[in-house]
């Protein structure tokens, strides 16, 4: 029972995709199979998160090859959060793909390609395996390259072009650091590299293929010098779209950091924690200034995803107990906000006419409730107490106090400032301000059923309520996030999981 | 034999390098096939080049004769080029897309994504005169 939820979270979106794809010429009936699959998904990772509560980590080895020669795949603490915040903004934006412009998106292969992705970034949690990761990126990365372009708007072929040829040569440095860590240590099983890695002879070569390793997940989860791809490509996708990229694509590359650098590299932690930490701050401020500049509801929020990554990689800076744990609790409040402002800015898009601000007005007169509902995730996202996000940051910078790492925790404080200014920014101009008289009368676009107000509208609240859950009943989310840190900081346990009591020791052949 | 393959790798990432800064994107494209290729040769080197014999596992034995050619890079780099086909096969189709909807193949001419008047600030208030609206617009 406990290896087929193993293989659940990543089976059920493989079959929706062959389902979806052989419907292809039925819209109605590939939304149905969607909407069943991404149920269903929730479900098995709910299961699987209820077995590592009860039983501890899920290890399994595909084909029962003996541990470091097959595919294993494991499931902690952190992976099956992640999986099931995945199979939440799965439910989520399944409904909300019903909305405005489904039959569109239906048509032009919505469905195939967004449970590929799921099944891409399911497999990027679960894997034990440093080439299967590489495998796993590439499946989420196609698919999110045909997501990205799926309207085939000019828009779209540039920002598609940006953002392929980018991860492009990102995911090919991912590669070669591979193919490096192999040579040294004879292995691509994580537990076995991180119990071999300390014992390498060549500790100047590991570290350049840790750093090649470093700047492949940094431009997958757009950090300070690498980010340049996602303010440009993420905007221009439709918002279903926009709101699974943003939930999901960068918290992959930030998972891979943390496991990877707790894991495998934690005994390196002198050089790479001042590395990160650095990349840290300059990803907040950079973020953050952008955000600040723009006023295009889209890119203020896609500024603002740069700017979180920093927080999340605070917790691999410091590496404590604390600091690690609240970076786990800080993407998990991350995706679930952040893919509400996404689907509220859907939304304001519907009903306002505009993504510009400048072309935004009197929503507040107009929608009260979606002024309501943008307020919670935005207060969140800046950190206003008592909202999720403020427990978040609350962790992050004590345990940067803690530290005495005084810089990051003062400019993590600095940057929750200027992110409540962003947000009030988009308050003031979308909802408060009068309607531009310029403007296109705010009517309600053609084709806003009861039916597509329903699906747009359903994820939203289900999103507040999460958000509000985590503010309001935050222990046993702290209490875990505790669970999941020291889990990731045990590494013997990890490797005694995966390995069992005495490791088979590789061929010399391959050293 | 290893730094004949060293060599090639320093010039195929050297000649990627080069044809992923240019604006012509087909050029872009080749650069990171040119880049694939090396990346695969280096995983081939990693694994240590030398072994001539088959790696084939003798009945009953569960390691390999010794002087086997390492199998592990050779799936690897298998895996590597078949993703890596699909995803050039993918960024040509996206480029010629791209061709026909901008009639060019510079990246200098595909400004759609980031064009400035999506980002302007906001109109200012009537009331704060119309003049100075109407400087904002040719300003832009």
């Amino acid at each position: 029972m406990r290896q087929f939820l193993l293989v659940a979270p990543i089976l059920v979106p493989l079959l929706a995709t062959a389902l979806t794809a052989l419907l292809w010429s039925r819209p109605a009936g590939q939304r149905l199979v969607g909407l069943a699959a991404a149920l269903l998904m929730l479900a098995a990772t709910l299961a699987l998160l209820a077995e590592v509560l009860s039983g501890g980590m899920v290890v399994g080895q595909m084909g029962n090859w003996p541990a470091p020669f097959g595919i294993t795949l494991v499931v902690d603490h952190l992976s099956a959060a992640m999986l099931v915040i995945t199979g939440l903004m799965g439910l989520a934006v399944a409904i909300y793909a019903m909305g405005p412009g489904a039959q569109e998106r239906d048509r032009a292969g919505f469905q195939p390609l967004f449970h590929a992705l799921l099944m891409g970034v399911a497999g990027a949690f679960s894997t034990g395996d440093l080439f299967n990761l590489y495998v796993w990126f590439e499946v989420m990365l196609i698919a999110s390259f045909g997501l990205l372009v799926l309207d085939r708007t000019r828009e779209q072929l540039d920002g598609g072009i940006r953002y392929v040829m980018l991860n492009l040569v990102g995911t090919t440095v991912f590669l070669l650091s591979v193919g490096l860590l192999y040579g040294l240590t004879g292995t691509l099983n994580l537990a076995d590299m991180a119990r071999v890695a300390p014992t390498v002879e060549n500790q100047g070569a590991l570290a350049a293929a840790a750093v090649l390793l470093l700047v492949s997940f940094g431009a997958k989860s757009a950090v300070f010098p690498l980010f340049n791809w996602l303010p440009a490509s993420y905007h221009t996708a439709s918002m279903p779209v926009a709101a699974i990229f943003a939930a999901l694509l960068t918290k992959v590359g930030v998972y891979a950091i943390i496991r990877i650098f707790t894991l495998v590299f934690a005994h390196d932690h002198a050089l790479f924690g001042p590395i990160i930490g650095a990349v840290a701050i300059a990803t907040m401020v950079v973020g953050v200034l952008g955000a600040a500049a723009h006023y295009d509801v889209r890119r203020i929020l896609s500024f603002h995803i740069i700017s979180q990554i920093g927080y999340m990689l605070v917790g691999v800076a410091l590496m404590t107990p604390l600091a690690i744990a609240g970076s786990v609790l800080y993407v998990i409040h991350h995706i679930v906000v952040k893919a509400n402002l996404f689907l509220v800015a859907g939304a304001m898009r519907q009903m306002g006419g505009s993504f510009a601000l400048a072309r935004l007005g009197g929503l507040w007169a107009t929608a009260p409730l979606l002024g309501l509902l943008f307020l919670i995730p935005a207060l969140s996202l800046a950190g206003i107490p008592p909202l999720s996000g403020f427990w978040g940051k609350l962790v992050v910078i004590r345990a940067g106090l803690e530290a005495e790492a005084f810089v990051l925790a003062g400019v993590a404080l600095a940057v929750g400032l200027l992110t409540l200014y962003s947000m009030i920014k988009i308050w003031n101009e979308a909802f408060w301000k009068a309607a531009p008289e310029a403007a296109p009368e705010a009517a309600p676009a053609p084709g806003w059923t009861r039916g597509e107000r329903l699906a747009t509208f359903a994820p939203i609240v289900l999103l507040c309520g999460v958000t509000l859950a985590i503010g309001f009943w935050t222990e046993p989310f702290a209490a875990f996030s505790l669970a999941a840190a020291e889990a990731l900081l045990d590494r013997d346990a990890y490797i005694a999981a995966v390995l069992g009591p005495n490791p088979l020791q590789l061929a010399e052949t391959a050293r | 034999m290893e730094a004949a393959l060293a060599l090639t790798i320093g010039l195929l990432v050297a000649a990627a390098a080069y044809l992923l800064l240019a604006r012509d994107l087909p050029r872009a494209l080749l650069g990171f096939v040119l880049l694939g290729t090396g990346v695969n040769l280096a995983i081939f080197a990693a694994g240590r080049v030398g072994g001539m014999v088959p790696p084939l596992v003798d009945p009953g034995a569960s390691v390999l004769v010794a002087g086997a050619g390492n199998p592990l890079p050779q799936a690897l780099i298998l895996t590597a080029i078949v993703i890596g086909f699909g995803l050039a096969a993918f960024a040509l189709v996206l480029v010629m897309r791209a061709h026909a909807a901008f009639g060019s193949v510079s990246a200098e001419e595909m400004d759609e994504a980031e064009r400035p008047d999506h980002a302007g600030p906001p109109a200012v208030p009537a009331a704060a005169g119309a003049g100075q609206s109407a400087a904002r617009k040719e300003a832009a």
